[in-house]
């Protein structure tokens, strides 16, 4: 956590950031035995100081901790807890520090080497990668049924929940990862699609399939309004006027009572019907209709390839766009938009297509979102659904389909999976809940992923059409100043 | 006109909070050029620790004195505030600096979520109730209307928030424009590779910038804390996109700005929910900071921005 890195001798000049990085790395295999001892001593000076400094911060946090008690507020004191924050960063740091910042033969280098490897064959094996995942959703229900007929239901139902992110992920990654567009309030989009599909089911009893392209098209209509007059605005300070717009939506959606429900949401949204048959018991229902028993786990595989066709026709439409000239013009604004404008594209224009078409997506997966969950309040469009959203194309790597999916599979997957973990109670205690540190594990893997590898972790996506000679751009490549 | 002018007294001293936390964005803004997103969960942190040095300095161990117990409280709090602030760009945003524009908005992000959730796990997610410390005030105007008096009031607790902010600025304002550190910060805003070459270290100075937004940071929490009574772990996501919003008005980069900015916001929140309607107050803010980002980017006191190729 603290110091630098910095292992240059006998100059008080030293230099910063990620030149200091390069160059220690660089001087590191140099070393003697000497210097092995000299560096086993920082090692632990360096560790000491980041357990000084855990301490410090983990003081009045982990070390205290403030509750209601019947005459006012009780503060009592954690020490237990504190002290085991501290050894366990001493120890992390110093295993860090010895195995990788300051080896003579760091452990991530053959690591680094090898997943560059993968990295040369990554076409073909992503390729394979996805033609392999691509199966294995479409016949997912079926393998869930046939393999786990017991809970069956709530893998469909987690299935179905990865494919929303996979889906917002993809709309999301349109804004971002082609146009380079940081949009924080994507999910008023979302809220659009899922409100607009709830109102017109509740005023005029339209159902999912005739609101589907209604919400998409009024989502993509409320991209343009919002798009309008902040898309000439620099990229943090659009990010920030995006997050703005997206908390007005749900202020607005929160106590506007007499048009959508306020704080009480609006419930009984229609199921999706099959070609008008209700996935009902009745009498003209699917199963009756089909002459097939009734399941209610019917619904459910039904629900599933909705989202699984929403989120390809996401898919498909991104891969065809982006060898056409907008998305051609897209991942060049990306890249430099000063460049962009010098060479004659509309830069107003093409960002507005990206925000209304992403738009229109996050529109789609927020009425299917309605329909699936039959209820909908302003309490599931918060800030942090935006941010989780953009954690998930930004571990995925800005700009790759294939990395999204991974990325929403292991994030959200992962999510159900700490769930499962009861036996940790059996570690920690019982007052254990592994669930309420899910977004402090999203957090940190935000940083750490962009801090290691800002082009994402799982893939990264270079322009589709390019000079042999690329920019490169990274952290690790632009030594100071002001790389862009 | 009573009133209007007890509105004008809160909005002032809604306002001084704000500032104080809109100098940390534009400090940062100013010499990296990076939205320091987290900021807002700076302040947060702030808060936490002043609630818990009060409690430990009342109910431990005991003192009565209140006058002294809030000079400790502040000073504590900038202290370890500060670590915050330090940690925060030392781990999320330094191995960035040089890296594509969006790459440390999108550590920021993701730090701001770890410190919410950091403090929600450790703390618990109940709101943190303190009953008021400071009670009375002095009494301005007494008018009368139909309904009854109306008494302009203006507390102590009031007069303390101003009183201190405004000490901070002078002491903040002369650390700038005096001192050999105010004077490499300025050099860093001006160009960063230039003040390297003639010795600066630009490292140190921007964790020192960090470290003081920090610190005003943590007295801004604890006066919110003296203010309302009331925190949670979430209270700094609204409270830190308002200052923001104070530090664009102001014109960011710019210091008095944000002052300025922060004191205006205040005022425009309080009368907001004073005549038109409380629930829409963070509306009003969220409006004013799209309005001043798209037709005067630059703000009230800032320069206008160029483009470098």
């Amino acid at each position: 956590m603290a110091a630098s890195e910095t292992q240059v001798p006998t100059s008080t000049q030293k230099p910063v950031g990620a030149q200091a990085q390069s160059e220690a790395r660089r001087a590191a295999p140099h070393t003697t035995e000497a210097a092995s001892k000299n560096r086993l001593a920082a090692s632990l000076r360096d560790a000491a100081l980041a357990a000084f400094l855990a301490g410090v911060l983990g003081f009045f946090f982990i070390g205290l901790r403030t509750d209601l008690a019947p005459g006012g507020l009780d503060i009592r004191a954690r020490w237990g807890a504190w002290l085991t924050s501290i050894a366990i960063v001493f120890i992390g740091r110093l295993a860090l520090n010895v195995f990788v910042f300051k080896a003579a033969h760091p452990v991530g280098e053959g690591v680094g080497a090898k997943i560059a490897g993968v990295g040369k064959a990554a076409p073909k094996l992503g390729k394979w990668l996805t033609r392999a995942l691509f199966i294995f959703a479409l016949a997912l229900p079926f393998f869930f049924t046939t393999f786990f007929p017991g809970r069956d239901r709530q893998f469909i139902d987690l299935a179905i929940l990865i494919m929303t992110y996979i889906m917002l992920g993809w709309g999301l990654n349109i804004v971002v990862g082609l146009a380079g567009l940081l949009d924080l309030g994507y999910v008023a989009f979302y809220a659009v699609g899922a409100y607009s599909f709830a109102l017109l089911a509740q005023h005029f009893e339209i159902g999912f399939w005739a609101a589907l392209p209604l919400a998409g098209l009024l989502a993509a209509f409320w991209g343009i309004i919002l798009g309008f007059p902040v898309l000439r605005l620099r990229g943090d300070y659009l990010a920030i006027v995006t997050l703005a717009f997206g908390e007005i939506i749900r202020i607005v959606l929160l106590n506007w009572y007499s048009f959508t429900g306020g704080p009480n949401g609006i419930s009984g949204i229609p199921k999706p019907t099959f070609f008008g048959l209700e996935l009902g018991r009745g009498d003209d229902g699917f199963a009756a209709f089909f002459g097939i028993e009734y399941d209610p786990i019917q619904r459910f595989i039904y629900l599933y390839y909705i989202i699984f066709a929403l989120a390809l026709l996401t898919n498909l439409v991104t891969l065809r766009l982006r060898k056409l000239p907008i998305g051609r013009a897209w991942e060049a604004l990306r890249e430099d938009e000063i460049a962009c404008r010098s060479l004659g594209i509309n830069t107003r224009n093409t960002k507005l297509t990206a925000f209304a078409i992403g738009a229109m997506f996050g529109g789609f997966a927020g009425s299917f979102f309605a329909t699936r969950q039959g209820f909908i309040s302003p309490e599931s469009f918060t800030f942090i659904e935006s941010a989780m959203i953009l954690a998930i194309v930004v571990l995925g790597g800005l700009g790759s389909q294939l990395g999204i999916v991974i990325a929403s599979i292991v994030m959200i997957g992962g999510i159900e999976m700490l769930r499962n973990l009861g036996f940790l109670t059996q570690i920690f205690g019982p007052g254990f809940d592994p669930v309420q540190y899910r977004m402090l594990i999203f957090g940190l893997a935000m940083v750490l992923i962009m801090v290691w590898k800002p082009r994402g972790l799982v893939t990264t996506r270079e322009p589709t059409a390019a000079l042999r000679e690329k920019k490169r751009i990274g952290a690790d490549m632009v030594a100071q100043g002001e790389g862009h | 006109m009573e009133y209007f002018i007890q509105q004008l007294i809160n909005g002032l001293t809604l306002g001084s909070i704000y500032g104080l936390i809109a100098i940390g964005y534009t400090m940062v803004y100013g010499i990296i050029g990076m939205i320091n997103f987290a900021h807002g969960d700076i302040f947060m942190i702030g808060a936490f620790i002043s609630l818990a040095v009060f409690l430990i300095l009342t109910s431990v161990l005991g003192f009565a004195f209140l006058p002294v117990v809030l000079l400790i409280v502040i000073i504590v709090a900038m202290l370890f505030t500060s670590a915050w602030g330090w940690t925060v760009e030392r781990v999320a945003y330094r191995p960035l600096r040089g890296s594509f524009r969006l790459a440390p908005l999108i550590t920021a992000i993701g730090m701001s979520i770890v410190l919410q959730n950091f403090v929600q796990v450790t703390q618990g997610a109940r709101v943190k109730p303190l009953p008021p410390q400071i009670r009375g005030g002095v009494t301005l105007i007494e008018g009368s209307t139909e309904a009854g008096t109306i008494v302009v009031q203006l507390s102590y607790m009031q007069i303390i928030i101003i009183v201190t902010t405004v000490v901070l600025m002078a002491a903040f304002t002369l650390l700038i424009s005096r001192t050999s550190l105010g004077r490499a910060q300025r050099a860093c805003e001006q160009d960063r590779k230039m003040a390297a070459l003639l010795g600066v270290d630009v490292d140190r100075t921007i964790s020192l910038t960090f470290v003081m937004g920090a610190a005003l940071a943590a007295v801004a929490g604890f006066m919110f804390l003296l203010l309302y009574g009331v925190i949670d772990f979430y209270i700094g996501f609204v409270a830190g996109v308002k200052a923001f919003t104070a530090a664009v008005l102001g014109g960011i980069g710019s210091l008095p700005g944000a002052m300025l900015g922060g004191l205006l916001i205040g005022l425009i929140e309080v009368f907001w929910s004073g005549y038109f309607s409380v629930e829409y107050k963070d509306v009003a803010a969220f409006s004013i900071l799209a309005i001043v980002l798209i037709f005067l980017p630059s703000g009230l006191l800032g320069r206008p921005e160029v483009e470098k190729v």
